[in-house]
């Protein structure tokens, strides 16, 4: 444990990170933009109101949206942070070196995921107090914001092993960004895309059938749980959730499957990582 | 202390490295000569566990570099050809960085660190950022990094690539101070008479293979099987001539004006050289200096690889 906490990468990356101006300009740019769209929300929704105040209920849809609107950025940001941490450092050609030193694979790939993830961890903990504006006007509990911090945790873990995947499997820091990108785009536009495609033709079976119990289409469900917002939303919604449990006639919930997945997706990322870090010496392939 | 027994490395049809049989003791200086492509940074990188052979084996220390790769990591020290830095890191932070990754606790590192940086000369960079110290800077910083665990075994490929002079005569001094200390050094150069100055042994290797190993002397005689050799006179060089002419072991006699000497090949053993100066002097050949001619490195190196881009 102690060998992990002053882990020689990990120090290293944070040194990096944070002696540099850009990353405290990053932060400042992402506080701003969300302290924009609340005041610019709150402003709107003032304006439109007949009585002119903020209700619960709006600021309830505030949380809502500006919890969907942050896991987007957080799923824009993750492939950036995370694509290259492996491919940077080989055509920095510090890798090498690295390589010969006595670290362990596992040691140098987990230093390198925390360290890049823990940049966004710093953006959401920072964009916390900003949050705290819906406890002004209600209609949400601090569970239910500590829930969607935990959600954004998990989230990034599994898409930042993804990038850090690529990241040791592609030379090329861009066609590893590329190839993130595009799967990220995949699991957030792709399965949203699929899983409207697949309800619609379940929906479509349930209105015309005469059949006492409808036809299920469960492939909805599997694209479904491999969504983040769709999982999040359904957590705001409850009613997402429950149409989507009855036209595929499964009953697990969501966010149960997409814990488990992406658990599977990161435990598989990053002892794939590892193994392919360095050569198999015993296999002169 | 290295041994590598018919290491070979494939890249599809391309054979990098052809069944390289190599032995080297401890406490050697050992300098591998080749042209750009010849299998020497293959050899190192397989040293250094960065690639796995596709047949044959190498040993570090004892230590096989297929099945036991973590011990052979703690046995030696490596410097690529081409490196890199990280841009905002400082020289003793850099260091720092490296020794941290070999598990040496900060107290030992920080009374480390000073000495290693006073070995390379950067004392006075010790909190200057690596990416802005000149290139000879960074080399020998490089060099201070592979040795802060104190392998045994130092593993550098072209170290003195892309330096001027000064920086190339500061780098081989820090080498032979590292000699003194009885490292075994693997070192790999195109910069042919500095190896012949610094190493102890010279290997040979062109395209993949090994074509020559040993001294420098050794690799002359064992390549051409003569020796040229330099007779300075004093007297009329016509007697001189003939008398060198009639040995039948002196070959492609030729006289030098200029310098008033003769030079010709000599293809007998050292006693028959004694033997051939002595009757020399016996025959009233009045001689002021009778001496193997320097031969170049470079001039042993182009002329092995000929000889295997012909063959």
């Amino acid at each position: 444990m102690k060998n992990f906490v002053i882990n020689p990468v990990l120090n290293k990356e944070f040194k990096l990170r944070f002696r540099s101006y850009k990353s405290f300009l990053g932060l400042l740019f992402y506080l701003l933009a969300l302290a924009i769209l609340i005041v610019g929300f709150v402003f709107i929704e003032s304006l439109t109101s007949s009585q002119g105040f903020f209700k619960p209920e709006q600021s309830r849809m505030m949380f809502m949206m500006l919890s969907v609107l942050q896991l987007i950025l957080i799923l824009f940001i993750t492939p950036g942070l995370t694509a290259g941490v492996i491919s940077s450092e080989r055509e920095r050609q510090t890798l090498n070196i690295m390589l010969t030193t006595a670290q362990s694979s596992a040691s140098i790939i987990l230093s390198k995921l925390i360290s890049s993830i823990s940049f966004l961890m710093l953006l959401i903990i920072a964009s916390l107090p900003l949050y705290s504006f819906v406890f002004l006007y209600g209609g949400i509990s601090p569970q239910q914001v500590l829930t969607t911090v935990v959600y954004y945790s998990f989230t990034i873990l599994g898409f930042g092993s993804l990038g850090v995947l690529f990241s040791t499997l592609i030379r090329k820091t861009i066609v590893s960004m590329v190839t993130t990108y595009a799967v990220t785009l995949f699991l957030v536009g792709g399965t949203a895309f699929l899983t409207l495609i697949l309800l619609q033709f379940g929906q479509g079976y349930y209105n015309t059938s005469t059949a006492s119990t409808p036809p299920t289409v469960p492939y909805a469900y599997f694209t479904a749980m491999l969504n983040p917002v769709i999982v999040l939303a359904g957590s705001f919604e409850p009613g997402i959730h429950d149409e989507i449990y009855r036209i595929t006639g499964i009953k697990t919930p969501l966010w149960v499957s997409y814990t488990l997945s992406y658990t599977v997706i990161f435990i598989g990322a990053i002892l794939f990582s590892i193994k392919k870090l360095r050569p198999n010496m015993k296999k002169g392939k | 202390m290295i041994e590598t027994i018919e290491l070979t490395k494939r890249y599809g049809k391309f054979t990098a490295l052809d069944s390289l049989s190599l032995k080297i003791e401890k406490g050697t200086v050992f300098g591998f000569v080749g042209q750009n492509g010849a299998g020497k940074s293959t050899t190192f990188s397989i040293l250094a566990t960065l690639l796995a052979p596709t047949s044959g084996t190498a040993f570090v220390n004892g230590y096989n570099v297929q099945n036991e790769a973590k011990m052979v990591r703690r046995q030696i020290g490596y410097m690529p050809d081409f490196f890199g830095v990280y841009d905002q890191l400082k020289a003793s932070e850099y260091l720092h960085f490296y020794g941290a990754s070999y598990g040496i606790p900060l107290t030992e590192r920080e009374k480390l660190i000073p000495q290693l940086l006073d070995l390379v000369n950067l004392t006075h960079k010790r909190d200057a950022y690596v990416d802005l110290l000149s290139r000879g800077m960074k080399q020998r910083l490089c060099l201070a990094r592979s040795l802060i665990h104190d392998p045994e075994v130092l593993i550098l490929d072209e170290p003195a690539s892309g330096l001027d002079p000064r920086a190339r005569i500061e780098m081989r001094e820090i080498l032979k101070e590292l000699k003194e200390m009885g490292k075994t050094i693997l070192i790999s150069s195109h910069i042919l008479p500095e190896l012949a100055e610094m190493c102890d042994r010279i290997g040979i290797i062109d395209q993949g293979k090994l074509v020559a190993e040993g001294g420098v002397a050794e690799i002359q005689a064992q390549l051409k099987g003569e020796k040229v050799i330099t007779v300075i006179l004093t007297g009329r060089a016509e007697n001189a001539i003939a008398f060198f002419e009639d040995d039948p072991l002196v070959a492609r006699l030729q006289y030098l004006p200029e310098q008033h000497a003769i030079e010709f090949t000599f293809k007998g053993t050292e006693q028959e050289q004694v033997e051939l100066l002595r009757s020399a002097i016996n025959y009233g050949l009045a001689i002021r200096s009778f001496a193997e001619a320097q031969v170049d490195l470079e001039d042993i190196f182009m002329e092995i690889t000929k000889g295997v881009e012909l063959s």
